[in-house]
């Protein structure tokens, strides 16, 4: 009977250990256990006939770790051949008579993806994809991922199985005694990503026994809306008279299996440690119980690789600000390729409460696919909330969602035909929660009942994709009432019927209403709160503004969302003293002074090594403290010239710290400190001058990279920050870079400085061959070496012009440089 | 591991012994914030300085003074004792920054907060297994895996038996670690320094636990010797962590320069004699 048939009415029992049998037949430690499917095939055999006659429906071929980074094409078509062959004769020759199925098993490639790791996602897709055509080819009838413990890896691995196959594929990953992922991810992150992806049948493995796995258990049936699976081990191994032994016995294993079944567990099998005796105690323990059959939970669900957050219970606040649409400042670090200041927009959004961050990259000169998976990515490297990818370009859209670690938020379809043919095949594909918005080929509908019908078709269009509701929030559109003052009403009876009458999540970009009226915030805090108490799932706002974070707490402390209010009363602790009304213009005096106020008075004058005295501002960045450095040059910025205060304050106190370095009176922890606030005045200086239409000031360009082969970072990243605060124009091209695109690059922009870092000495060479290329290519260019194994010794040796011994060594050199250019 | 070493005792080794890699788990060991700066760049020499200053009587005094004042009549080696094990100040102990400028206070409670946002993200794993160590002509070690380290040769004469173990806190300290090396290298800075101080403190523990068992079995161990010291080439890293089932059991995975991720994890071997 076709498997996917089959699992609809019936419990599905899965084979036990392969590799500790494997062991016990005298597989010696590092032998891969892959090549005995063609010297020990009778071996393999054996153990998976007995499985069968145990009682197992599905048997996984031994192909665990058949995968092209441990065995060439050759070899891998023969094993994974042969492996499906070996189970293929096992069934045959089994005496059992239940269903019997041949799964190609598909473990992880044993190499860390990035940003964590060195491996390209695409790299391990298709290193995926090269097994699946081949279990495919010979015949397998499921692919099964299992023992994954990285959540990127699974999306890798399912995204190989479902490009290159039809079978179904059943995902199970392993999870850590605290219940998640080795790199975080918990159950019901995995249930959103892989359900979102169409993976038959879900659920853990290894690690751990069936009790300690109870609580993923749970978490997975709460959430999952396919067939959940287990395969656990036989508890943890210990030392017993000089053998090994698991501490889980069949029978104890069983009743453990079987209260899961009870629960809701569909497929049920062993991992390590376990045995034919083992399945067949299962089999034996659920024969009287019936499966609980399958329902969907119909939760509306996002995650990021960590966590989910869930729609349609608290509202969920979306963070704006990470789009150029009006903001010069940012318009110039999308142009500048300055991802930093990107990610520094959604680490303030984050710290200011935001559960979900939307990301807006498009202008018209960059280009955009490229641009959104490089923010996606890099965003996901330092932050752990969920995206809402936001483009009009289904090809951006693509990339974002392909690259995107979890189940994002799509922005957005409507009703236009052409749009929704676009995205919907995009979101079965990848899987996402699409924000629709009620407008199509005839525009935006006055009434709210012309809203909800062009909801109800783009509900009908997306179920033809196999999008269902929960997978849909509608954006019925906020319009200002300054042009039409029904507009509120209307959106807020769309709200309402949308949320109520088609059962279906909604979210608003709320500030549109109070467009071209004075006091905005008054209009649109008080329009949130109404909508929220219509139902509104999911804004997308400003999280800076008091007014609407304010609204949102209290919303929740009333709609009893917030237990003894815990929440609302942290916040309120956080805001300043309320000040009596009519006394706001006061107050905003207060609030702007506060700051230099602080800064000056509080803290006694630092004084150099020199012992003069300095000014505050100099004495903010000499003592590393962030906020003081930004509002005192804030206030700076309104009489003095921007370049003046980078020459008067900033650059003489970096001198300070930087000679207190070289004189070991302070160490790098305090040079980093300052620096960092001194990167913090620049940034009030930088948006000061993108306002008046010039860029930053800069001195003389300078290519900084680790060399290829090498990944270590720190001290490149420390040499690039100080650089940056000494004004340079530094183009960091990263870590593991090869030798041609540093000569690339300093081509590109005929920069006059290129610094070169290594840590390990296996990597010197890639930094002398670099070295070489450019004295081809890029004569003019001065190359400074640095890193852990370098000397100035080393640095003649290979051809340097210079070793840097730390960061303030760079700079000095730097500025001898560009001395000498004139 | 107790049994382990009474079968060396007794001559009883058998080779099953290095089949399945055994699994450990511990709660936190006690923080130590001078290693964590020291890791950060700041010589322990300046910390010593700092530390000698820190504890003289008048500061003591001022710190009895001050807990007088909070009136719960604080036992002050108690409260010390509270500082190091959680690695936080405590209400008595804060005394010292009273006295330290206002860029070491930044920096102290820079670490306050990292100590803070890691304990809940770091977990204490060891996978280890031990084995009977024989010597071939040229006295080399016959390990699990190949290799031909004089230094390890030297480390490990007149050894009967190692324990060769794998280590990490996890990958929660490198997604803290690449949050802020983008965003505030300063905190980036001391939670490199603070996952060296804990993947090296969990090692000294385990350490720790294998001393003791060698020691009540009247046995001897070696210091520990991890690849990439002295001639022994990291390139072990790979069959080592096969041996150790570490990628299922730790979740630590080799890149292409054998760099170990998550990457504050540490691989060693310890020898024991009789």
């Amino acid at each position: 009977m076709n498997l996917r048939e089959y699992m609809k009415d019936n419990f599905l029992f899965l084979d036990g250990g392969m590799g500790t049998l494997l062991q016990e037949a005298g597989l010696q430690p590092g032998e891969l256990p892959e090549r005995w499917n063609v010297s020990h095939a009778d071996v393999i055999v054996n153990i998976q006939k007995d499985y069968y006659d145990a009682g197992s429906n599905i048997v996984l071929a031994n192909t665990f770790g058949a995968n092209s980074l441990k065995f060439d094409d050759e070899e891998l078509k023969l094993l994974i051949d042969s492996a499906i062959a070996n189970a293929r004769k096992a069934q045959e020759l089994s005496t059992g008579t239940q269903e019997k199925y041949v799964a190609l098993d598909i473990g992880p490639l044993g190499r860390l993806l990035k940003p964590y790791g060195d491996y390209e996602f695409e790299d391990a897709v298709e290193a995926y994809a090269k097994t699946v055509k081949l279990g495919v080819a010979a015949g397998a009838d499921l692919i099964f991922i299992e023992t994954m413990n990285d959540s990127y890896d699974t999306k890798a691995a399912l995204l190989a199985a479902k490009e290159n196959s039809d079978l179904p594929v059943f995902v199970s990953n392993a999870y850590g005694s605290d219940g998640k992922l080795m790199t975080g991810a918990s159950p019901a992150a995995m249930v959103a990503m892989l359900e979102g992806m169409h993976a038959d049948a879900i659920g853990a493995n290894c690690s751990l026994g069936p009790d300690q796995l109870i609580g993923v258990m749970e978490e997975y049936l709460e959430y999952a809306s396919v067939p959940v699976l287990i395969k656990p081990n036989a508890g943890l191994p210990r030392s017993e008279n000089g053998k090994t032994v698991f501490d889980v016995y069949p029978p104890e294993f069983a009743a453990s299996i079987k209260s899961l079944m009870e629960k809701g567990v569909r497929i049920a099998g062993g991992c390590c440690g376990t045995t034919p005796e083992y399945i067949k105690a299962v089999k034996e323990a659920s024969v009287d119980i019936t499966p609980v059959p399958v329902t969907d939970k119909g939760k509306s669900l996002v995650s990021s690789y960590t966590h989910v957050v869930e729609f349609g219970k608290s509202p969920i606040l979306i963070g704006e600000r990470i789009n150029p649409t009006g903001k010069k400042r940012f318009q110039q670090a999308l142009r500048e390729n300055d991802v930093d200041y990107i990610l520094n927009e959604g680490l303030k959004q984050a710290d200011a409460g935001v559960q979900v961050l939307d990301v807006n990259v498009g202008l018209p000169e960059i280009n955009e696919p490229e641009m959104l998976e490089r923010v996606a990515k890099e965003l996901q490297a330092v932050t752990d909330l969920p995206l809402q990818l936001d483009t009009s370009d289904p090809i951006a859209m693509e990339a974002g969602l392909r690259c995107y670690n979890g189940k994002a938020m799509v922005n957005s379809v409507n009703g236009k035909e052409e749009v929704m043919e676009a995205v919907f095949p995009l979101v079965a594909k990848y899987g996402g929660f699409v924000v629709a918005l009620t407008l199509d080929e005839g525009g935006i509908p006055d009434t709210a009942e012309q809203r909800v019908a062009i909801a109800e078709k783009i509900l009908a269009k997306a179920a033809e994709y196999g999008i269902a509701k929960k997978d849909i929030i509608f954006d019925p559109l906020a319009m200002t009432i300054s042009a039409d003052t029904t507009a509120a009403l209307a959106t807020m009876q769309a709200v309402h019927d949308i949320r109520f009458g088609l059962g279906v999540n909604t979210s608003l970009g709320i500030s549109n209403v109070s467009f071209g009226l004075p006091q905005r915030m008054l209009i649109t805090s008080t329009f949130f709160a109404l909508c929220l108490e219509q139902g509104l799932s999911a804004a997308i706002m400003n999280p800076y503004s008091t007014e609407m974070m304010s609204v949102y707490y209290t919303f929740r402390a009333l709609h009893n969302l917030d237990p003894n209010c815990t929440d609302f009363i942290t916040y309120a602790q956080g805001l300043p003293k309320m000040v009596p009304a009519g006394s706001e213009a006061a107050a905003a005096g207060n609030s702007a002074g506060a700051g230099t106020v602080g800064a000056t008075a509080s803290a006694t004058p630092a004084t150099g090594t020199s012992g003069a005295s300095v000014s505050p501002l100099q004495n903010a960045i000499i003592r590393g403290l962030k906020e003081q450095a930004a509002n005192i040059t804030k206030e700076l910025l309104q009489t003095v010239e921007p370049l003046d205060i980078v020459q008067s304050d900033v650059i003489p106190a970096l001198d300070i710290v930087g000679k207190d370095f070289e004189a070991k009176k302070v160490y790098l922890p305090q040079l980093l400190m300052a620096a960092e606030a001194s990167k913090e005045a620049f940034e009030e200086i930088k948006k000061k001058m993108a306002a008046a239409g010039n860029g930053g000031p800069t001195r003389c360009s300078f290519v900084i990279a680790t060399v290829h082969g090498d990944i270590h970072d720190i001290g490149k990243n420390i040499v690039k920050l100080i650089l940056e605060n000494y004004g340079f124009d530094v183009h960091d091209l990263g870590k593991d870079v090869p030798e041609q695109d540093v000569v690339d690059e300093v081509v590109r922009i005929h920069a006059p400085l290129v610094g070169l870092s290594a840590l390990m000495t296996t990597t010197v060479p890639a930094m002398e061959n670099t070295i070489k290329l450019l004295r081809e290519q890029a004569p003019w260019a001065k190359v400074t070496v640095g890193g852990a194994v370098l000397t100035q010794e080393y640095a003649d040796k290979i051809g340097a012009d210079s070793y840097c011994k730390d960061a303030m060594e760079t700079v000095r050199y730097a500025e001898e440089i560009e001395k000498s250019l004139g | 591991m107790k049994e382990f070493m009474q079968n060396i005792v007794l001559d009883r080794l058998s080779s099953e012994d290095r089949i399945t890699p055994l699994h450990a788990e511990y709660v936190a060991p006690a923080i130590n914030r001078g290693e964590i700066l020291r890791y950060a760049g700041i010589p322990a020499s300046v910390l010593r300085e700092k530390n000698a200053e820190g504890f003289d009587d008048s500061y003591l005094r001022a710190l009895s003074e001050k807990c007088a004042k909070c009136g719960k009549g604080c036992n002050l080696s108690t409260a010390f004792e509270e500082a190091e094990r959680t690695g936080i100040p405590n209400h008595c102990t804060e005394k010292i920054d009273d006295n330290a400028s206002e860029e070491e206070k930044a920096l102290e409670s820079m670490l306050d907060e990292a100590i803070k946002m890691v304990s809940d993200k770091l977990t204490y794993r060891v996978s280890y297994c031990c084995s009977k160590l024989e010597f071939d002509a040229d006295g080399y070690p016959i390990l699990p895996f190949e290799q031909h380290s004089e230094d390890l040769k030297k480390n490990l004469t007149g050894c009967c038996a190692a324990i060769i173990f794998a280590a990490t806190i996890g990958s929660g300290i490198d997604m803290l670690i690449r949050r802020y090396e983008r965003t505030s290298p300063a905190k980036g800075l001391i939670f490199q320094g603070m996952g060296a101080e804990r993947v090296e403190a969990l090692c000294d523990h385990f350490n720790a636990e294998v001393n003791a068992a060698a020691q009540a079995a009247g046995l001897k161990t070696h210091p520990r010797y991890s690849p990439g010291y002295g001639d022994m080439p990291i390139t072990v890293q790979a069959p080592l962590l096969e041996l150790l089932d570490a990628q299922r059991r730790l979740g630590i995975t080799l890149n292409a320069s054998y760099l170990m991720s998550p990457s504050k994890s540490v691989t060693a071997i310890i020898g024991i004699s009789k």
